[in-house]
């Protein structure tokens, strides 16, 4: 074909490798998607009430009446609890990433982005890096308020970093969850329900607010090897938050949380990447 | 040699709907195609497939001499692309778009910046430029997506309905656009339900209803096989319309159309001019008033009715009326969609 494109000057440029493009893209998409959260505000205020509300309430409520290890006592029962809280917390991460990605479906911006000549996964990519953003900071403001009601850490700081990247990572993988979700519902509505529903029974049929050694056996069996209790148990561990007379289960993952902790974060990250991404390129509006 | 855009055979099935039902398309280098079609032709279908976006069940496309369906990415380097609903960000302001679509067309940020500045000042957004595009009107929304698929200055360009929805003002100042990119050489594809505006806009028109393409040519060519000219006539009151049709019917060579409610009568003629003064005589003689009357030379309208056997109007229904508005604009796109949610 002879050349008819009138100007040259700003002709896509030379070409970069596939994976710097890939890297750049995501940023590009990354930095829109953190541009939204400062311009809504709300969505990022709202996500910090409720982790906040549980902390309150379990702390006060409950705290003073649920054994956990062999005590019943307020403070063993916050220090115990707050892991569990921060891991829930980062899951909530799969409702906003399921949301936005729903309501680009829905407002036409998928196919744009899908008519453009940028790397296949850099929009989901770009999402879950921007959310990844919040729940860092979703996090940093919850360990505030966690130590204003009481909660300390008894192991040196590198430890206790440790369980915070942990728990982002499961954070991250969880938000790939929610992308698959949004490109599946394609109603921001039905994105946030369906990215928070199956959460609850995940979350609560685990560790994270009792000892799950309190369970009936066949809840036990689950909640041991709920991807969930492994980074909660990991993280009890990195905070020494352990209560006194704590039984580590016989259970794998609760023997290696750390390792059964990353082990499961990767997995979910892997498999649920590929199936958005497959997703991605065959999405319709 | 094929055009800037060539298919051949195309198909897509969505369960029992035959979006499209073997689809031929060659649209020469530097020129417009306009795809004229009425709601559900499968219009938005053809565009997703020619820009990579849905992948045929059968026939292959070509696009700037790229295969669609073996080299999308390529593809896409060279198409520019505004869909049938302005897809911006809208919490992003008007330069923030372009410059996040000018890095993913692989532009570097600074090129980016530079021609979000450009487009922003030819397409009347500069003063609007750093305001959020919620807060743009939707002809300003319209324009913005226009310059968003504008930004590497694409050789074959896409437009799905580009002016659906727009008031008067704001279509003409489009098709201006419009004009000016052809002008420059690129190659369109343009849909519309306006059979005006592929009048306007396009060198050849191809008519599609049901996934078929129907019939094709320049609009001469389509108005040719139409034939005739009519007398229109629409009198003052609605009690006249007797009198007026016992007139025509002296006059015409075929059967007197009569919408009542607009007090409109047409009939098929011959004779030009001299009939046209004859009748006005006549009408005036029996005391009937008249509002408006003129000698109709076919419009792309009766092509269409009588290809199709029903007026695009009916089809654009609840469109026509429409002006812009953000809100209802975006009510209608999703209204639309909800419709073929439920179709699924
Ligand atoms: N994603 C889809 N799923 C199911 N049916 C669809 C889908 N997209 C389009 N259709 C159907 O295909 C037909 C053609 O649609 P479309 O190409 O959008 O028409 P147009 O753009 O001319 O209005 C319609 O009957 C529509 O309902
Ligand atoms: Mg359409």
């Amino acid at each position: 074909m002879t050349a008819t494109a009138p100007t040259p000057e700003f002709a896509p440029r030379v070409r970069r490798g596939a994976i710097a493009q890939s890297v750049m893209d995501s940023l590009v998409v990354a930095r829109r998607n953190l541009i939204r959260m400062i311009r809504i505000p709300e969505m990022v205020i709202f996500g910090l009430i409720q982790p906040i509300m549980f902390v309150v309430l379990f702390t006060y409520v409950f705290g003073g009446s649920i054994k956990v290890g062999a005590t019943i006592s307020p403070q063993a029962y916050r220090e115990f609890l707050m892991a569990g809280i921060f891991a829930q917390t980062v899951t909530f991460a799969t409702a906003g990433a399921g949301a936005g990605i729903a309501d680009d479906m829905h407002k036409g911006l998928i196919d744009r982005f899908r008519s453009l000549p940028m790397a296949r996964g850099a929009v989901l990519t770009g999402r879950t890096i921007a959310d990844l953003v919040q729940t860092t900071l979703t996090l940093v403001v919850l360990a505030g308020v966690a130590l204003i009601v009481g909660w300390r850490t008894h192991e040196n700081i590198g430890k206790v970093l440790l369980g915070f990247l942990l728990l982002l990572l499961l954070g991250y993988a969880f938000s790939w969850i929610g992308a698959l979700i949004g490109l599946i519902v394609r109603t921001p509505e039905a994105a946030t329900s369906g990215g928070l529903i199956w959460l609850f029974p995940l979350t609560f049929i685990s560790n994270a607010f009792v000892d799950a050694n309190q369970m009936p056996t066949f809840l036990r069996h689950i909640a041991e090897w709920n991807p969930f209790s492994a980074t909660v148990q990991a993280c009890r561990e990195l905070f020494g938050n352990l209560p006194p007379g704590f039984v580590t289960p016989e259970a794998w993952p609760m023997r290696h949380p750390i390792l059964a902790s990353v082990l499961w974060s990767v997995v979910i990250l892997l498999v649920f990447r590929t199936l958005a991404v497959r997703k991605y390129r065959s999405a319709t509006a | 040699m094929p055009g800037a855009i060539y298919a051949e055979g195309l198909v897509k099935t969505f369960g029992d709907v035959r979006a499209l039902d073997g689809v031929d398309l060659d649209v020469p280098e530097g020129t417009v195609l306009g795809l004229l079609g009425p709601n559900g032709a499968g219009k938005t279908t053809a565009v997703r497939v020619l820009t990579t976006l849905l992948r045929p069940d059968s026939g292959q496309a070509v696009v700037a001499g790229i295969d669609v369906l073996k080299n999308p990415n390529e593809v896409r380097r060279s198409i520019g692309l505004s869909g049938q609903f302005a897809a911006v960000d809208e919490y992003l302001t008007g330069r923030e778009n372009l410059r996040m679509v000018g890095q993913l067309y692989q532009m570097s940020a600074r090129d980016a910046k530079k021609r979000a500045g450009q487009l922003l000042e030819r397409f009347h957004l500069a003063d609007a430029a750093d305001r959020t595009a919620k807060t743009y009107s939707g002809g300003m929304r319209r324009r913005l997506d226009l310059a968003a698929a504008l930004v590497v200055s694409p050789p074959v360009m896409f437009m799905d309905e580009p002016t659906t929805g727009l008031d008067p003002r704001n279509r003409q100042q489009l098709w201006e656009v419009i004009q000016d990119l052809v002008a420059g050489g690129t190659t369109l594809l343009l849909t519309t339900q306006y059979l005006e505006e592929a009048d306007h806009l396009a060198h050849d028109i191809c008519v599609i209803d049901h996934g078929k393409v129907i019939a094709r040519g320049t609009s001469d060519q389509l108005k040719a096989r139409t034939g005739g000219e009519r007398v229109e006539v629409v009198v003052h009151r609605g009690h006249q319309i007797e009198s007026a049709r016992s007139v025509l019917a002296a006059y015409g060579t075929g059967e007197i159309a009569v919408t009542a409610h607009t007090r409109k009568l047409t009939v098929p003629v011959t004779g030009g001019a001299r009939l046209l003064a004859e009748v006005i005589r006549d009408l005036d003689g029996r005391g009937v008033e008249i509002d408006d009357i003129g000698l109709r030379r076919p419009t792309l309208d009766d092509v269409f009715i009588s290809l199709t056997g029903h007026a695009a109007e009916q089809a654009k229904n609840g469109e026509a009326g429409q002006t812009e508005a953000g809100p209802t604009e975006a009510g209608a796109a999703g209204a639309d969609r909800d419709q073929k949610e439920g179709e699924r």
